[in-house]
């Protein structure tokens, strides 16, 4: 049966030399569909490995630390204190650190994470600890001493293991140990090295706890002055969540937009090849081992287009992950590695989707072949009822996807949920399309008065048969551009005007520490140029199990002029000065479920403090909650907290004062307004780079399926023009009448898009957004992308018609006349 | 060697339910030539397919040799189609990615009985050395039937099937064809069967069988 399981592949594959151009058409959209998927998790697993090493460093799950109360280093007496007591604590202390390559070359400076360790006293559950015998902690601890750190740190410096980097300050770092666990940008090395390298003796920021015993959270000693916190990492996997559905989202939009491609292709081929596959059983060949040969046809043909398109969504996520991981950062705090590394998981997966992605576009057509009879059909269906039925199925199919739209809208709530209504409804419309057309075509043939003006619209809705799934994808991609693009204008625009309103102050400074703080204020007041401050006090804390932030503000004019709030009583500044009201932001309140007048219970060292919530403002881009509270109701629930940042109005020159502030107080972080502005519009543009590339690569591939569905076309499309030639219409006329069809029938295309479009950008703003960040924009439309998308996707459309109609028009008498040949 | 009981056939049609074949006997022996006639929709393909394999009988029996088809699971019919019978179709139905060669070749080797010398013969009897390389498109309506021949002929089966050969050539090359696929008959005592309008085909067969309306009407 091997044997001739082999024959038949090698009949069924000898298609292939006689159609290049399909197999190339089927092997681009499957290998476009793998790379766009592949390359969007590569990027996620890049940067979820990222965190889970960044979660991972000092406790396999999330970890409680101690700190000082205003977040500062602290000395180191309080971690003897502690250890003194039983207390099963370890000193870290974590600073930036900019450093230099000391090898030859271009000298690399790059600011890395150096983090102090005792990896005596480190957690037994410690990344750092596993594998480590008693030679490699004495390697660590005694002179030279070693810096840990991933390869792709290492890289960054163009250096090797066992070098030694320098500190721009001229201080060497021990000799390089490669240790992959790390998270991207940090560096270990011993506390005492870590003191010395970040100018800070004797002093710790933090101190872990075992897990088990921080669990019981038990009092503090009085004597120390600390605070229970968690530790950072473990959030990201929560904060990010949303922006990496996001991206899943696309990347799977632009899968199925690719395997449109595969469909169109493969349902030509295997139309063509139906009499071969009728000629094969009748020769013999069994179900049994035609399905093998085409089950192995299909799975080579997916490994091969597969691979293709795993190394073009490596090559495609090596482009994007310094957008990616500059836009994390900004966004998150989160270091994600540039260096690229797929893992085996990430190959297979890739070449599963691949067959499965196969499987799912031509599954459908190999059955029909498989089940057709062995003998030609006594009555093969004309083409309208074939295109009834498939109507008839393509209609109750997007009627039950609109009644799971409805049914999700009603019941359903949460991130995947809304994705789910998202594409119900898409797919709906979608498959409602060639209804569309054909009804839209109707119309035209009604109002069709000559011969050929009849043939025109009569001939269009023929056409729509093969056409369909090509405008079906183009309809996709053009919905998902008016949709995506409509919605990051418009959070582009609410984001600047908040921007505007928000950043009011002209300076702002962020103090290391209580006793800078008050330095910096008493030099400002000094300042002839500076005409009011703005300090603010801020905690971190926790409310409904997610990470907020408390900031306390002064009673300041500028507050209600400026602080752009959504929904509020009025004189809501009042109310917070004056009594116990609250400011919550937007994303804390939808998940909280928080409602004006509602009653908030805070954590503080003093008990709980209740307060009332008189306004919701907007925080874009802040993926934490955040509350503000008058300062001296702050301040005397927590005393010690310093001040943590300061607003500074000035009539000067900003950016001079924010330089003079930075040389006179260097450990302090000062940016003014317009360079405030200017990061923030950064980190915007990043986290849409990866959006807007998927976007416009989806709408190259639609663009792509109606070529591939247009070349195959091109070939039984003279068998339906040539009685028009025969009775007196030269090819050329021929050409530009389906060039004409095609242009209708994409133009209707195009305009069904809008509508469908806006529904979808309202979607993502209203409910995807909501859902995933915790914001609601407004809702804009904009006329010219839309003008500007339709010009680019005629374009496309055109472009990909051009060498099909090119064929029709330059046909000669002599192809023409086969037609007449081979109907006969 | 083919023993024809009974045989009755209906289609679902737009018009209702047609039958096809009522009850339709014949035999035919080892290296025996028989004509099946008959206007269009007498069902003569019909029979054709039942006996190929290619379908199944409503009622009745088809035996060839010791293989009674309707006792034939769907293998069993496979393997029937690729050892026991061959057929020639109106359409040729080669397969049009294939060189002439290959598409010679096709089902002696999915038989697994491919006779490289007897194919060399077949080759040069058909007169296709020079065209071995070519693809069907290339080639003229009876040089294509005459692949179709000779890809039958290729698995020397017990029975050759021929659903109106000659129906798309014009009468000289149509002749020819016959000729040699008389020949070749002859040569290889292969049971011949075919369909056919053509009464002055129809005389170059031993036998002849009427069909009208989905009975025997003369034979």
């Amino acid at each position: 049966m091997i044997r001739r399981v082999g024959w038949v592949l090698l009949a069924l594959i000898s298609h292939w030399r006689r159609h290049p151009l399909q197999l190339g058409c089927l092997v681009l959209g499957l290998w476009l569909a793998t790379a766009l998927w592949t390359g969007v998790q590569a990027l996620n697993q890049q940067a979820r490995d990222s965190y889970d090493r960044a979660a991972q460093l000092f406790e396999g799950q999330a970890g409680k630390v101690l700190v000082s109360p205003d977040g500062q280093s602290f000395d180191q007496a309080a971690y003897v204190t502690l250890r003194r007591l039983g207390w099963p604590v370890s000193p870290l202390l974590q600073g930036s650190l900019e450093v230099r390559s000391a090898v030859s070359g271009p000298e690399i400076i790059e600011t890395i994470q150096l983090v102090g360790i005792d990896p005596l006293t480190l957690p037994a559950d410690s990344a750092l600890n596993r594998g480590m015998g008693t030679q490699d902690m004495a390697g660590f601890i005694s002179a030279p001493g070693q810096a840990w750190m991933a390869q792709d740190t290492l890289q960054r410096f163009g250096a090797a293991e066992q070098a030694r980097l320098v500190s721009t300050a001229g201080v060497a770092l021990p000799p390089v140990r490669i240790r992959d666990e790390l998270p991207p940008g940090l560096v270990v090395v011993d506390i005492g090295r870590a003191q010395q390298l970040l100018g800070q003796p004797g002093r710790v920021s933090q101190l872990l706890v075992d897990r088990q015993f921080a669990e019981s959270q038990p009092a503090l000693p009085e004597a120390v002055s600390l605070r229970w916190e968690q530790r950072e990492e473990a959030d990201l996997q929560r904060l990010t969540e949303s922006f990496h559905l996001n991206l899943t989202a696309l990347a799977l939009l632009a899968f199925l937009v690719g395997l449109f491609i595969v469909q169109a292709a493969a349902g030509l081929a295997m139309q063509q090849r139906r009499r071969q596959i009728q000629t094969l059983r009748a020769c013999g060949a069994s179900a049994l081992e035609l399905t093998l040969a085409l089950l192995l046809e299909l799975f080579g043909l997916a490994l091969v287009s597969g691979l293709l398109g795993l190394v073009s969504g490596y090559l495609l996520a090596a482009a994007l992950i310094g957008d990616l991981s500059a836009s994390l950062r900004g966004l998150y705090g989160a270091q994600v590695s540039t260096h690229m590394d797929a893992g085996w998981g990430w190959w297979l997966s890739g070449l599963a989707m691949s067959l499965a992605g196969m499987l799912i576009a031509t599954g459908a057509h190999t059955v029909s072949a498989l089940r057709q009879s062995l003998v030609p059909s006594r009555h093969p269906p004309g083409w309208i009822k074939a295109q009834r039925r498939t109507l008839w199925s393509l209609s109750v199919a997007s009627l039950l996807l609109l009644l799971g739209a409805a049914v999700l809208w009603v019941a359903a709530d949460g991130l995947l949920a809304g994705f789910a209504l998202l594409a119900c409804l898409l797919l709906a419309v979608t498959l409602a399309l060639p209804l569309l057309l054909v009804a839209l075509l109707g119309i035209g043939r009604r109002f069709a008065r000559g011969p050929l003006s009849q043939w025109f619209w009569a001939d269009g809705r023929q056409q729509l048969s093969r056409l369909s799934l090509a405008l079906m994808a183009l309809l996709l991609a053009l919905a998902a551009n008016i949709g995506v693009g409509g919605m990051t204008e418009g959070f582009r625009r609410t984001f600047t005007g908040w921007l505007d309103q928000r950043l009011a102050a002209d300076v702002y400074i962020r103090p290391a520490g209580e006793n800078q703080a008050e330095d910096i204020l008493r030099w400002l007041r000094q300042q002839p140029e500076v005409t009011d401050l703005l300090p603010s006090w801020q905690v971190d804390s926790k409310l409904a199990g997610w990470p907020i932030e408390v900031s306390g503000v002064i009673d300041h004019p500028l507050y209600p002029d400026t602080w752009p709030l959504l929904d509020a009583y009025p004189q809501a500044w009042q109310l917070v000065h004056q009594g116990d009201g609250v400011l919550v932001s937007e994303q804390l309140a939808n998940r909280a479920n928080l409602q004006l007048g509602d009653t908030l219970g805070l954590e503080s060292p003093h008990g709980t403090w209740t307060l009332r919530l008189v306004g919701i403002y907007p925080d874009y881009g802040n993926p934490r909650g955040q509350i503000l509270v008058a300062a001296d109701k702050f301040r005397s629930h927590w005393p010690q907290v310093p001040v943590g940042s300061i607003g500074v109005l000035s009539d000067g020159d900003p950016t001079a004062l924010a330089e003079a502030i930075e040389s006179r107080f260097t450990s302090a972080r000062v940016a003014d307004q317009s360079s405030l502005k200017a990061y923030s519009s950064r980190v915007f543009e990043q986290t849409f780079a990866a959006t807007a590339a998927l976007n416009s690569l989806t709408l190259g591939v639609a663009a792509l399926a109606l070529l591939s569905t247009l070349l195959g076309l091109a070939d039984t499309r003279l068998l339906q023009l040539a009685p028009l030639w025969a009775m007196g219409l030269r090819p050329g006329q021929l050409g530009l009448l389906s060039l004409a069809q095609l242009a209708v029938v994409a133009v209707l295309t195009c305009t069904l898009a809008i509508p469908l479009g806006l529904v979808l950008s309202w979607l993502l703003v209203a409910v995807v957004n909501v859902q995933a960040f915790g914001w609601r924009l407004p809702w804009h439309w904009f006329p010219y992308q839309w003008m500007q998308l339709g010009g680019l996707a005629m374009a496309a459309v055109l472009l990909a018609a051009c060498l099909p109609m090119a064929r029709i028009a330059r046909a000669r008498p002599d192809s023409l006349l086969r037609q007449f040949a081979h109907e006969a | 060697m083919l023993e024809v009981c009974g045989v009755r056939k209906a289609y679902d049609s737009p018009q209702g339910r047609v039958q096809v074949l009522d009850g339709v006997d014949l035999d035919l022996g080892a290296g025996e030539s028989l004509a099946l006639m008959g206007e269009s929709g007498s069902g003569k393909s019909t029979m054709l397919h039942l006996i190929a394999g290619l379908d199944r009988v409503d009622q009745g029996s088809i035996r060839l040799g010791e293989v009674e088809l309707s006792r034939l699971g769907e293998a069993g019919r496979a393997r029937y189609r690729r050892e026991d019978v061959a057929v020639i179709f109106q359409q040729f139905n080669l397969v049009p990615s294939l060189t002439v060669a290959e598409n010679l070749a096709l089902q002696a080797r999915l038989a697994g009985r491919l006779d490289a010398v007897w194919q060399a013969r077949l080759t040069a009897a058909l007169g296709l050395e020079q065209l071995l390389e070519r693809l069907p498109e290339q080639l003229s309506g009876g040089q294509q039937q005459r692949v179709a021949v000779g890809r039958s002929l290729a698995l020397r089966p017990k029975l050759l099937l021929a659903d109106e050969p000659t129906g798309n050539l014009d009468e000289q090359t149509a002749g020819q064809v016959l000729e040699l696929l008389l020949g070749c008959v002859a040569e290889t005592a292969t049971a011949l069967l075919m369909v056919t309008h053509s009464s002055t085909l129809a005389a170059r067969l031993q036998k002849r069988l009427k069909l009208s309306g989905g009975k025997v009407m003369s034979s």
